[in-house]
């Protein structure tokens, strides 16, 4: 039974030379290298491969390439398994492993094709009439029932293994498709100096060139497209990539292509991509893709081993492989007699059907020369064969067209049916380009462009050669001109083909006498004819609502063999011309794509990129426990032995109040602001005044937002003149450069200065606590560091073993505290050495969660409270706004909301029990037994440990929070279930007055 | 993904810029008297045109310049760019 079903001729592209093992559902097969899966296993005898989508029928293949829409299987094991795989794009390799999917237990006995018995029950619309009621049902009833049943193959779980690429590429002339007019418009375009793109899905060039008869110039097409490829490959100004498929088209001519880079190679090396994705930006797209057959409805027209008729001749002249040996030819056109002169070249006689009275087309009498008889006016009414057909009942039509006179069986193991041909318009559809119908083929072509595109040959409906070639030479040519003065056209060779007379209006068969077999359109998607007839009288008019209702022409598969024929049917329904009913929008892809493909190398690490500070290696070193702080890794704590983490931010934050620490702070965002107009900019940002400010001081600003809502703070010093250095919170630090920036640039550019982010040029360091002025003294002998000499908010340049250092006395956690900036590269060493000078002031490093305990317990606002929705006042800094000037946002301040009594403001809250701690985000509201809905008062936006108290404190946001100091609330959260009564106390917990930081 | 031309650097893709709102909105003087009314029009309340629009970009991962676009917001078609200090061509 081995390849019994291989032609004996070897004109086609396989190496029979060499053979392939391959798996399918668990039986070793072998096929040659140049196959598909899908050839391989035909030439098996292999038709079955898989279940369809609702009803479970079996289900052969149906074309050779991206038309496919049945033949879906998962490849491959474990975590390189993946679903939905069209077996007519999967190239054999060494020991691959397919098997079916959407069936269970096996392909051949699928318990899910009760669906079919019950086929009543699954019509159009099916879940949304069935599963609408009751709403309980949903989640753990239908949701489960149906996903296990309309599920297609199964995702894997694991990881994926394999690396994939992006790559961008630019380029004068991008050419999809290379088949006889996409080869010539490439050649026309490179010729004329143009830089090319060519793209082919296929493993091999040429398109319709490797399977027609024809002849151009003194060549076969086959050959011509071989010698195009070569000159095309000599020139330096063309890529040529054929696996590779341009799947979308977006704005301003960005294309996206996937490349199957190494599916097809035995042992790839683990450095080579599966699949590269390709973003490339054309300044010219051609659209040479082609047409594909459109299948005809008829009684059981999806059973394995009915195909499309160009598929059955390309199995046959590339595969070399049958699809069948005792065929039916069923067409309602000229073209399917090429596939039976090739069943005749094979020795086999196919029986032709055909819907017309007659034809005069040259294949026509070639095949009735060679003594065969063609049943005209005829079609086929049904089929039957369970898991592969067996017989057709071929029916003598009426003069209408719309019964059957006569039927009659007859034996067959295929039928290969040909509906005429639909252009692949998809990718100028999703250009934007307005389609028009063409009533000579019966389809859509591209017509008003929206972008720089161009649809040539078949795919603008182009079906002759001549017409093709001359499309090509000539759109290659002109577009080309647009980019290069070469000014070098080529001319069209003289072709040579067999002439075709028209195809007949009729794609659907009439019913056979006293049966109502399924007549399926989309087979991908289980659409059968009675499935759109069921729509419209249901009232669906509109065809992008027949599409969803019935899901004709939708998913994976985008309606390539199905779309027209659906739409003619509605037409012939609803008595209206094609063109009326309009055509459905086909969206990118347009084929399947991986995930993986998409996501490229943005995986792991390489999803995000990661900042570290200077010092990052001493905090490893040290038993940090980092945190992300947007990209930075920030030391969280450093836990010693056993500690948990309660336990070590609670000895960072005390060994503060007590002795001293340290803090890596460089993350901060800091920002180089010169100009003369620089201290009326700051005037301008902040809303507190700047113009006075003295050289050698900082000063804490607030920004804010137009809209009034406070939107940064920070620390911002005078170092000389019209030179300032502005300080940010780490997470706005990008924003605030590009705010200014706005400002200087787009409101008032009559200003002049000049900003920079200097973030990454200096390294901070915080030194803080009551022993820190002692240590800095030792480590800074020259500079006098009392509070005369280094008052608060004071600032002083000096130098540790010549590295040049600036100290700011400024303060975060409250306490007595500087800020040691050095370059960055001096980060470590100045640590190390502040470390090593520390040990006799009991120097500790604190993370940034000792780092929030000591600001929360001061009452200082940070990220939770500048949340975006609060104004100066909410958060007690209005001492910090201006009444004198003009600032951004200050108009909205007295808006009537933001200057009502009672707003919500800043508060703090320590529980009663003064044990259990607040969880942020908790609600506060008054009355713990009320009944839903109780009125919230504010919410709960930081929570610590006071180590200065030893209890929990947290700072809340509550509507006239100032006059609840003293009254006792609830903080409840809902979501851990819990309601804690606490009590109102200022925000300021620790040291309200501020004596420490200026001690 | 929209090809954008920086008056300062050429055209680039769309992923280096962000979009910065109308570029025909103009801020009140400072210490301007203003109607809350007219102020809320300034920071809320914007135009949602179909088709030509004029805008401002920020090339953020570029020469960090702000600059405007014109742009049509159906079709994307952008039919000039300029520095702030220019008028659109077309
Ligand atoms: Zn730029």
């Amino acid at each position: 039974m081995s390849n019994s079903f291989r032609t004996t001729n070897s004109t086609g592209l396989i190496n029979k030379d060499k053979k392939i093992n391959f798996t399918f559902n668990g039986t070793i097969y072998h096929g040659y290298e140049g196959d598909t899966l899908a050839s391989a296993l035909i030439a098996n005898g292999v038709h079955l491969v898989g279940r369809s989508f609702k009803y479970h029928r079996p289900r052969g293949f149906l074309g050779v390439g991206v038309e496919e829409p049945n033949a879906m299987v998962q490849l491959h094991d474990g975590n390189k398994s993946e679903p939905n795989i069209i077996a007519t794009e999967v190239e054999l390799v060494e020991g691959l492993k397919a098997k079916s999917q959407n069936c269970w237990p096996s392909v051949q006995f699928d318990i899910g094709e009760i669906n079919n018995v019950l086929n009543r029950f699954f019509p159009a619309g099916f879940y949304y009439k069935t599963f609408m009621w009751p709403k309980s049902f949903w989640m753990k009833i239908y949701e489960p029932f149906i996903r296990k049943a309309a599920g297609m193959g199964k995702a894997p779980l694991l990881p994926d293994p394999d690396r994939y690429e992006h790559n961008y590429e630019h380029c004068d002339v991008l050419v999809v498709g290379s088949g006889p007019s996409g080869l010539a418009s490439a050649l026309a375009a490179a010729k004329n100096g143009a830089r090319v793109i060519l793209a082919e899905d296929k493993p091999n060039f040429g398109g319709s060139l490797l399977t027609d008869e024809v002849t151009i110039g003194n060549m076969s097409g086959k050959e011509w497209a071989s010698d195009t490829i070569s000159q095309l490959k000599s020139m330096p100004n063309v890529i040529l990539k054929k696996r590779s498929q341009v799947f979308g088209y977006y704005d301003h001519n960005m294309t996206v292509m996937i490349e199957r880079v190494s599916d097809h190679i035995e042992n790839p090396s683990k450095y080579t991509p599966r699949q590269r994705l390709h973003y490339i930006r054309a300044g010219e797209v051609i659209v040479s893709t082609g047409s594909i057959e459109r299948p005809i409805s008829f009684g059981n027209n999806d059973r394995p081993g009915i195909v499309l008729a160009s598929a059955a001749k390309e199995y046959m002249k590339v595969y070399e492989t049958l699809v069948g040996k005792k065929p039916i030819i069923f067409t309602n056109n000229d073209t399917a007699y090429s596939t039976a002169l090739e069943f005749i070249k094979n020795d086999i006689e196919p029986i032709i059907v055909d819907t017309r009275d007659s034809s005069n087309g040259e294949l026509v009498k070639e095949v009735q020369q060679k003594g065969i008889s063609i049943k005209f006016n005829s079609g086929i009414a049904d089929t039957k064969g369970h898991l592969k057909i067996n017989s057709a009942i071929i029916g003598k039509l009426d003069s209408s067209k719309e019964s059957f006179i006569s039927e009659e069986t007859v034996e067959c193991d295929c039928i290969c049916m040909s509906g005429g041909w639909t252009p692949t318009v998809h990718l100028s559809s999703q250009a934007g380009n307005k389609l028009k119908f063409n009533d000579d083929i019966d389809a859509f072509v591209p017509d008003k462009k929206r972008q720089k595109e161009t649809a040539i040959g078949a795919a603008n409906g182009s079906f002759t050669l001549n017409q093709s070639l001359a499309e090509g030479f000539q759109v290659g040519f002109d577009l080309s001109n647009k980019f290069t003065d070469q000014n070098n056209p080529t001319n069209s060779p003289n072709s040579n083909e067999p002439s075709y007379e028209k195809h007949e209006k009729l794609w659907c068969m009439p019913l056979p006498s006293g049966k109502k077999p399924k007549r399926f359109i989309d087979f991908q998607n289980d659409v059968a004819v009675s499935d759109v007839e069921l729509a419209i009288r249901e009232g669906f008019r509109s065809i992008e609502h027949v599409k969803r209702y019935t899901t004709l022409g939708m998913a994976g598969d985008q309606g390539k063999t199905s779309n027209l024929n659906g739409l003619q049917y509605v037409s012939k329904i609803e008595k209206k011309i094609v063109p009326e009913v309009g055509h459905t929008t086909f969206r990118p892809p347009y084929t399947p794509v991986t995930i993986g493909a998409i996501v490229g190398r943005e995986v792991g690490n390489h999803y995000l990129p990661t900042r570290k500070s200077p010092i990052h290696t001493w905090h490893e070193e040290n038993n940090a426990v980092f945190v992300a702080a947007g990209l930075w890794q920030r030391p969280r704590y450093y836990p010693r032995g056993s500690e948990d983490m309660n336990s070590a931010v609670n000895r960072e934050a005390a060994n503060v109040r007590k002795n001293v620490g340290i803090c890596d702070v460089t993350t901060l965002g800091k920002i180089d602001i010169k100009g003369p107009d620089a201290p009326e900019f700051l005037n301008r940002v902040y809303t507190n005044a700047w113009l006075k400010l003295p050289v050698g001081k900082a000063r804490y600003g607030v920004m804010l937002r137009e809209d009034g809502m406070v939107f940064d703070d920070g620390t911002t010093s005078r170092l000389s003149e019209n030179h300032f250095h502005m300080t940010t919170t780490t997470a706005q630090a990008a924003n605030v450069l590009s705010h200014l920036e706005y400002y200087l640039q787009v409101v008032w550019p009559d200003l002049d200065v000049n900003v920079l982010s200097t973030t990454e040029q200096w390294s901070g360091i915080a030194v803080a606590g009551p022993k820190s002025r002692d240590l800095l003294s030792k480590l800074f002998p020259d500079v006098d560091m009392s509070n005369e000499g280094l008052p608060f908010m004071g600032l002083v340049d000096s130098s540790i073993d010549g590295i040049k250092a600036r100290i700011y006395r400024i303060s975060f956690s409250g306490e007595l505290a500087y800020e040691v900036n050095v370059e960055s590269n001096y980060g470590l060493y100045i640590w190390k050495k502040i470390m090593e000078e520390g040990q006799s002031f009991d120097i500790q490093p604190y993370g940034t969660e000792a780092l929030s305990t000591l600001r929360i317990e001061m009452g200082h606002v940070a990220g939770a409270e500048l949340d975006g929705r609060t104004i100066p006042f909410d958060v007690g800094l209005n001492s910090m706004v201006s009444q004198k000037k003009d600032f951004i946002g200050k108009r909205s301040l007295s808006k009537d909301a933001f200057t009502e009594s009672d707003r919500q403001t800043i508060v703090g809250l320590v529980p009663l029990d003064k044990k259990t701690k607040i969880p942020e985000g908790s609600h506060i509201i008054e009355d713990n037994s009320a009944v839903a809905p109780i009125p919230k008062l504010g919410h709960v936006s930081s929570s610590c440990w006071s180590v200065e108290y030893n209890n929990p404190f947290s700072i809340a946001i509550i509507k006239d929070g100032k006059n609840k100091i003293g009254k006792n609330l609830y903080a409840v959260s809902p979501l851990k279930d819990i309601s804690i009564p606490v009590e109102v106390v200022s925000s300021h917990y620790v040291d309200p007055e501020g004596t420490r930081v200026r001690s | 993904m929209l090809e954008i031309k920086c008056p300062y650097c050429g055209k680039r893709s769309q992923n280096e810029f962000s979009y910065g709102g109308d570029a025909t909105i103009k801020r009140p003087q400072l210490g301007e008297e203003i109607s809350t009314e007219d102020w809320d029009n300034f920071v809320y309340y914007r135009d949602n045109p179909r088709g030509k629009h004029s805008e401002l970009w920020h090339h953020v991962s570029g020469c960090r310049q702000w600059f405007k676009v014109s742009r049509d917001t159906a079709t994307h078609e952008i039919f000039d760019t300029c520095k702030m200090n220019e008028d659109f061509n077309v």
